[in-house]
């Protein structure tokens, strides 16, 4: 059974299909229609709800893409959709902001738009244009062209008040920790064939895939849940790991950071940051809020894609993944990870259970490139990570690593072996980028050609070179400008 | 102008105030309905389609006894079960409502089967179990291809002018070249759908997500085999919809209706994104290829343009939208001597059909890419050559090369009035200068205009119909032809009958579009919206207003001067009553408070076989300046400043105006830079989504973003209020920024090279444009 809070009450289901969705739960359920179904592939925000959850510092709310978000998952939180913000005929602030701004047209991608400045609201922090940009990059408008939408948010947040939200918060982290100290059974929904399990740590999980071996495992769901609503096929059996507290962890030793197979995009980017302030840019560039909030790194790896955007980072630097099954865990560097396309050296019973990211060490130049036909909320034509140790000027060891240039995200060693003992600032690098078309025979396809990956990749290694010797600003993009010139060099 | 203000002795809301949309509560709260959101009636089945996984060949063998056994499943229908007419084609014949054995598949998605079951998903994993046996045969996927088999779905038609080619060869200057014009997916966010309700007498009631309620109903009525009369088709809103629901609603419609007629159930289809993206049509993409003449100041002396649209496998709309290409392939340029040829090219490929602007944008990317050109080979700024070429009456130069005489010449003043307001020509210099110390950032800039043909060019569209309802209490119901699809069209119009009937609009609820309210009526398309259904309106408030006057003359014995209607208020001489007091008066009388109301739009014609013509009743016009950093290491590219000031006559409502160009705006910057699709070798499309089909997202918004509403500057013609249309003209303004990104890539040639740039301008084709200057200039 779960139990979670919707519109003030708890709500217990049992008997639901695994599969079910927030968005199923709401619309078919409930009746609910507020919240819209435009794509059913977490790329729109049509469907944007909020998820409230207990934390140490109170109420946390995020915004969730209900169209592949597992109902299992929110056992203990407050689901909040967009009939719920009116606080009896008061209009929610932000909502009076999107009537008063004259921000929705057709109104079909508004509630979304709402919900995900309702999460921003919430969020105790103050906002500039740029986090409102952040805050909204994955709600997609056909209609307005924005501007008015921007502004309605610059007016909602210009002036966050008390709402019926913030005043009953703590009635609210007292229902939900009472609903999470009820939990106790593993099976979260049960039905004919059906099973969604939430088990309590690792263990269970490695218990439950020795009894279950066709189940799936599910975090996030941002990239499962793609099979139940574009592919169709059932998911009749999901272990969500999301429920094992330990692998919520992210541990910082001398050597590591290791985040549990349950840490978010979101939740991990302080600490991967701390060490890498390099990777800024291409942290706020994965997915929308929404996916940073519900995917998870250990995700973006186990479905092997050619064009995740963590591998091609911690293959260049070194990462590792611990795999757990019922006969212990083994330890493997990422580089071993990958065998062909959407093939992995994950056995039968394993699952990733922690991902392991070097701490900072040495003289470092790091630099992360993603390429794509939009800026937010895009897929990487092409991602390159450059990790190059230096002694001087000169580079003692590279590590390279790409995605979207192979049927597997990995390392470029003719680049690596070529940008080995060379000066980075006086190396040609034309020369130099005829290795990656030893490296790679990239393909065609409906983000880019093969020729535009090679030619923006070799590209990249001018980029490379002229943010090394400090050539001011030349990005086009405005965060990556800041994220250069902010970042030092080593 | 963003928030509502009582204008002095004039009621909230009427004409000229920047209202909300009628809807805006109901969207912010999720209680507006779309058709998924509906109550259904018990028992609703829902159905799906079964589609083509070719591009051409005969259909040999179809087995659905999968389909039939699978869960859930309570009927199959193909085409031997459509009880009428088969072929749904909207003007001519072509669409078939489902492909059977023995016919030809035509492109890659075509609808072969429709199954109905107890509940959706049951009826997608249904349709997906089908057999489906081919006989290939070529496909043809380009519109090279198209052209070299002379594979076309109508005839070429062609404007002329003068003698083009006798001119070119006298012309001092000379220049030639191709621009591929890539098509556009309208990614409307709500889906096709539709829901049909099974009636006595073999009715049908059809809800439906539709542009075009009438052609709705009378293919329904069709397919059926019944009389229109037998059919009712309701819109109340869409999301969204571009042109995408204009005759590409009609077929799910058609397919719930016989599935609802032979269960007795009432059956909803929607389809989900990546089968929507697969199965309907999308803007034409185009080829063009010139050959133009032009004096040292570069004016153009003689053009000849062949431009040539990618239709798909049917003719659909492409007629007229080929037609439009050509009528916009001027802009807002005189073309002395001139030839234009527009082909209306069959592919294998979805049938492509209308999207905001309707041929216009890609006659006028062709037009404004010549114009670049030309600036370029003679080393001039191309404003000045825009300028140079502009349509001017002084000059003799006003006479399109269809024969229409531009009577309203707003576009010059506009344009320097805008030139003054960005700032124009003091960034040109910062730019330049900035482009001279940087070697791999570069910025752009470009002032592109549009003048834009307001009518349908199909005459009979031209036509409208209004019903008004004012009840005792003085509330009023109001219903028209057109349809809501967040344009803002039942605010605009509902502010008509406020100003005409002076009550303050909150009085005035608009009911959704039906056709057994008001019949026979046009799509609403082609930006005609407020323009006609408007009048209509008006027309019949003014009847209403007209009885309570002759009624107050008659009951009080007053002259017509007596009777003084005023916000809220009628006086007839001394007497002060209120609206309602009135029209409660007048009923208990045995005064009509309803009335019907019709326009039809005058002056407009056009000979085809002459090609000359008044198509048009007048021209909305526009300009925008667009400002772009172009990172020429990648391709990748930011919309830096964006300065627009466009014409809407008399605005109805400023804040909805404003939406409007701003939305057009960025659509348009979609179409033309990130939006691209795709297909595989076999005619498969491949971007299917928003993961692959990237439209603007929030972050693309400029951050400098000034939008003016021309001043002072009624319609000339006694439109609405003189008012101008203002649904399509916006998206061209975003040509500005295709012509910036251009900008900024000639300055790697010293802006001595046209950057070949063929739309959309990806990241990618920004990178191989830069890198070709670059070896060029090398």
């Amino acid at each position: 059974m779960i139990r979670f809070l919707h519109q003030e009450r708890e709500v217990a289901i049992e008997d639901l299909a695994a599969d079910t969705t927030i968005l199923d739960y709401l619309r078919e359920h409930r009746g609910l229609t507020g919240t819209k179904e435009g794509c059913a592939s977490g790329d729109c925000g049509a469907c944007t709800v909020v998820i409230a959850k207990a934390s140490d510092d109170g109420l946390q709310y995020s915004p969730v893409n209900a169209c592949i978000a597992p109902l299992g998952s929110i056992h203990g939180t407050q689901l909040i959709s967009v009939e719920d913000l009116k606080d009896g005929a008061a209009w929610h602030p932000v909502q009076r902001a999107m009537i008063e701004c004259h921000a929705s047209q057709c109104g079909f991608c508004t509630p979304g738009f709402v919900m995900s400045m309702f999460a921003l609201y919430h969020s105790h922090r103050t906002c500039e244009r740029e986090d409102i940009l952040e805050a909204l990059g994955g709600n997609l408008c056909r209609c307005t062209g924005y501007r008015p939408i921007i502004d309605a948010a610059e007016q909602a947040l210009g002036d966050v008040q008390v709402d019926k939200f913030s005043r009953r918060a703590q009635a609210t982290l007292d229902q939900l920790r009472a609903l999470l100290d009820t939990e106790s059974e593993t099976a979260a929904l049960e039905s004919a064939h059906s099973h969604y399990f939430r088990p309590r740590d690792a263990a269970q999980v490695a218990e439950l895939l020795q009894q279950y071996p066709d189940a799936r495992l599910v975090a996030g769901g941002t990239d499962l849940f793609l099979e139940n609503t574009q592919s169709l096929t059932p998911l009749p059996v999901l272990i969500d790991l999301s429920a094992a507290t330990e692998l919520h962890s992210i541990d910082c030793d001398a050597d590591a950071i290791r985040l549990g197979a349950a840490v978010t995009h979101r939740a991990c980017q302080q600490a991967v940051l701390s060490d890498y302030p390099e990777l800024a840019e291409l942290i706020e560039r994965f997915g929308s809020l929404q996916i940073r909030s519900q995917g998870t790194v250990a995700g973006n790896i186990a479905n092997a894609s050619p064009i995740g955007d963590w591998p091609p980072v911690l293959l260049a630097l070194g990462g590792a993944i611990a795999l757990q099954s019922n006969a212990g865990v083994r330890e493997i560097p990422l580089d071993d990870f990958f065998l062909d396309y959407r093939k992995t050296a994950l056995q039968a019973g394993e699952f990733i259970a922690t991902v392991i990211l070097p701490r900072r060490k040495g003289s470092l130049f790091l630099r992360a490139y993603k390429i794509s036909k939009r800026f937010e909320d895009d897929i990487s034509s092409v991602c390159a990570v450059f990790a190059l140790t230096l002694d001087g000027d000169r580079i003692t060891q590279a590590r390279v690593a790409f995605g979207g240039m192979a049927a597997i995200p990995r390392r470029a060693p003719a680049l690596e072996s070529a940008l080995t003992d060379v000066e980075l600032s006086s190396v040609d690098m034309d020369e130099l980028a005829a290795a990656i078309a030893q490296d790679f025979q990239p393909i065609d396809d409906a983000r880019a050609t093969a020729n535009y990956r090679l030619t923006v990749a070799a590209r990249l290694l001018t980029r490379l070179q002229q943010e090394y010797i400090g050539k001011a600003a030349t990005r086009a993009h405005p965060l990556g400008a800041n994220q250069a010139g902010a970042s030092a060099h080593g | 102008m963003d928030k509502p203000v009582r204008k002095p002795d004039s009621p909230l809301g009427s004409a000229g105030q920047g209202v909300a949309h009628e809807s805006a509560a109901k969207h912010v709260s999720g209680e507006a309905i779309y058709i998924d959101d509906m109550r259904a009636p018990l028992g609703t089945l829902h159905a799906y389609v079964g589609l083509s996984d070719m591009a051409h060949g005969v259909v040999s063998g179809m087995s659905l006894a999968a389909v039939r056994n699978a869960p859930g499943v309570v009927d199959v229908i193909t085409r031997d079960d459509v009880p009428g007419i088969i072929d749904i084609g909207p003007v001519f014949p072509g669409d078939p409502l489902m492909v059977g054995v023995g016919d030809t598949v035509e492109f890659h998605g075509q609808v072969l089967f429709a199954v109905a079951a107890t509940n959706y998903a049951a009826a997608r994993r249904a349709a997906r179990l089908a057999k489906i046996e081919y006989t290939p045969l070529p496909a043809c996927l380009s519109i090279e291809d198209g052209l070299a088999a002379q594979s076309f779905v109508r005839p070429a038609h062609y404007q002329r002018r003068g003698d083009a080619g006798g001119a070119l060869s006298k012309a001092d200057h000379r220049l030639q070249g191709e621009l591929q014009i890539g098509g556009q997916e309208q990614m409307y966010l709500e889906g096709q759908a539709s829901l049909c309700v099974p009636e006595e007498d073999g009715g049908m009631l059809v809800y439906s997500s539709t542009q075009n309620p009438t052609e709705g109903q009378k293919l329904v009525a069709e397919v059926l085999g019944v009389d229109l009369h037998q059919v009712t088709v309701d819109t109340r809103r869409m999301g969204g919809a571009f042109g995408g629901k204009e005759t590409h609603a009609n077929q799910w419609a058609c397919l719930a209706a016989i599935l609802a007629r032979r269960s007795g159930r009432a059956v909803k289809l929607r389809l989900a994104r990546a089968d929507d993206m697969r199965a309907t049509g999308k803007r034409h993409h185009f080829l063009s290829r010139y050959d133009v003449g032009f004096d040292d100041q570069g004016r153009i002396q003689a053009l000849d343009l062949m431009l040539a649209g990618g239709c798909g496998m049917s003719p659909d709309l492409s007629d007229a939208i080929v037609d439009r290409a050509m009528f916009h392939s001027d802009n807002a340029y005189y073309l002395p001597d001139v030839a234009v040829a527009g082909h209306r090219v069959k592919t294998h490929t979805v049938s492509n059909t209308a999207f905001r602007g309707f041929g216009g944008p890609q006659g006028m990317v062709a037009i404004e890419d010549i114009i670049d050109a030309i600036a370029r080979e003679r080393g001039l700024d191309p404003l000045d050559v825009r300028k140079t070429n502009l349509y001017s009456a002084a000059a003799g130069r006003n006479t399109t090369h269809y024969g229409q005489e531009i009577e309203q010449e707003v576009l010059p003043l506009l344009i320097d009035r805008l030139e003054t307001t960005s700032d124009y020509r003091a960034r040109r210099q910062t730019i330049r200068d900035f482009n001279a110390s940087n070697p791999v950032l570069r910025r752009g800039l470009a002032l592109t205009p549009v003048k834009f043909g307001i009518s349908f060019t199909v005459q009979h569209l031209n036509q409208a119909g209004a019903l008004i309802h004012v009840y005792t209490d003085g509330s009023i119901q109001l219903n028209h032809g057109g349809t809501e699809m967040g344009q803002g069209l039942y605010t605009k119009v509902a502010q008509v009958v406020a100003e005409e009937l002076q009550v303050d609009i909150a009085h005035i609820r608009c009911t959704s579009t039906r056709t057994d309210k008001v019949p026979n009526t046009s799509p609403t398309a082609a930006s005609s919206g407020s323009d006609i259904n408007g009048m209509a309106a008006l027309a019949a408030a003014r009847k209403i207003r007209k009885r309570l006057t002759d009624f107050a003359c008659e009951h009080f014995a007053v002259s017509k001067e007596s009777v003084q209607f005023s916000p809220n208020r009628v006086t007839v001489d001394h007497r002060v009553f209120s609206f309602a007091e009135f029209v409660n008066l007048a009923y208990h009388h045995r005064i009509s408070l309803s009335a019907t109301g019709f326009y039809r739009t005058p002056k407009i014609h056009y000979d085809r076989e002459t090609a000359t013509g008044r198509p048009f009743y007048y021209f909305a016009n526009g300009a925008a300046v667009s400002e772009v950093l172009v990172d020429t290491l990648t391709g990748e590219y930011r919309v830096e400043r964006v300065d627009i000031c466009h014409d809407v006559g008399n605005s109805l409502n400023p804040a909805i105006d404003i939406g409007q160009i701003e939305g057009g705006f960025i659509q348009g910057m979609g179409w033309l830079t990130s939006e691209e699709l795709a297909w595989d070798d076999n005619g498969r499309l491949t971007t299917v989504g928003p993961a692959t089909y990237k439209i603007p997202a929030i972050g693309d918004t400029p951050p400098q973003f000034n939008v003016e509403l021309l001043p002072d500057s009624p319609n000339a013609e006694a439109t609405i209020f003189r008012s101008k249309a203002v649904g399509e003209p916006p998206l061209m303004l975003a040509i500005s920024v295709w012509s910036a990104i251009r900008d900024a890539v000639s300055s790697l040639a010293d802006y001595r090279v046209h950057p070949k740039l063929d739309t959309p301008a990806t990241p990618e084709r920004v990178l191989m444009a830069c890198e070709a200057l670059r070896q060029a200039s090398r």
